[in-house]
């Protein structure tokens, strides 16, 4: 219990990705939240592979991280111009108003 | 390993309890500070266990950069004084058991993957070379990186270039009835539009604007 390993980490990343499935699911507010979640499930990953870098001593899961933190932010930075543009359109995020495709 | 154990226990309490308020409060700039908080103790965890480059970098972007950009459109969007509760409306309710199990079912298949990791101590011990000594964890990261991803690297920057672009050209609008410099009628100005040389006979002007 006291002994920190691998495991403990792996958890922990399992835990916030579960946890961010969960706010993908159950959010009913806004879009941005469900943004937030993404990059939480993000955060997760990252968790994972810089655990996995560390214990297994091998510096590409770190590189990888580096490279997932490029994408997460790229893909922030759209994700909120596209919202930005559909509250001007729209005058609403609200989750259960955009429903324009009827998916 | 005594403080080990009491760092990641609290700074991982921390990150599960901000991201359980993240999706769970009512206000949405306090889930953009709960995610902050997550990001902080996350990287935290990662300077702990040796990443020390990438919790500064996790730092730099996140908490620095992506959160603040958060923080922007939720007061832009003025999201924040529609408080709803989580389980407002009837429709929506019909969602919650089954992302409740959909997110239960995915968190126990990742603890059965980890449990896995315990039967497998060999796999450990594969590769241990790389820990060099007296270098440091950015060093060595980037003397990786600048070598051997050095195409990924640059693939990387053309992404960023994208979204960028794309952030600007989605946000952009034109406005009417406001005067602006056009570029291209300040370029494509001949000489022969601006100036003239007239031939000026003595005790006689030259008339403009004929």
């Amino acid at each position: 219990m006291t002994e920190i390993g691998l495991g403990h980490y792996l958890t922990l990343g399992a835990i916030i990705f579960s946890i961010g499935i969960i706010g993908i699911f159950l959010n009913r507010k806004n879009i941005i939240v469900i943004l937030m979640s993404i990059e939480l499930i993000l955060l997760a990953v990252n968790i994972n592979l810089v655990s996995f870098s560390i214990f297994l001593g091998d510096l590409t899961g770190q590189v990888f991280t580096l490279f997932i933190l490029t994408v997460a932010a790229a893909e922030a930075a759209i994700g909120l111009a596209i919202i930005v543009v559909y509250y001007r359109n729209s005058g609403t995020i609200r989750v259960e108003h955009i429903d324009e495709l009827k998916g | 390993m005594i403080a080990h154990s009491i760092f990641f226990y609290t700074f991982s309490i921390i990150a599960i309890v901000s991201a359980i308020m993240v999706t769970a409060s009512k206000n949405t700039v306090h889930s953009v500070f709960f995610l902050i908080l997550d990001f902080i103790s996350i990287s935290c965890l990662f300077i702990m266990i040796g990443a020390e480059f990438l919790g500064m970098i996790m730092l730099i972007v996140y908490v620095g950069a992506v959160a603040v950009l958060f923080l922007f459109v939720v007061m832009m969007l003025n999201v924040a004084q529609q408080k709803n509760q989580w389980f407002s409306s009837e429709e929506s309710s019909k969602h919650i058991p089954v992302g409740l199990i959909i997110s239960t079912l995915i968190f126990v298949e990742l603890i059965i993957v980890i449990g896995g990791w315990k039967y497998k101590p060999d796999l450990f011990d594969i590769n241990n070379s790389i820990e060099i000594n007296n270098v440091s964890n950015t060093h060595s990261l980037g003397q990786v990186l600048y070598t051997d991803y050095i195409h990924i690297f640059q693939i990387s920057g053309m992404i960023l270039l994208v979204a960028m672009i794309g952030a600007i050209v989605l946000t952009f609008r034109k406005r009417v009835g406001v005067k602006t410099q056009s570029y291209i009628k300040q370029i494509s100005r001949e000489r022969s539009d601006g100036v003239s040389v007239l031939k000026v006979e003595s005790n006689k002007g030259v008339k403009i604007d004929d």
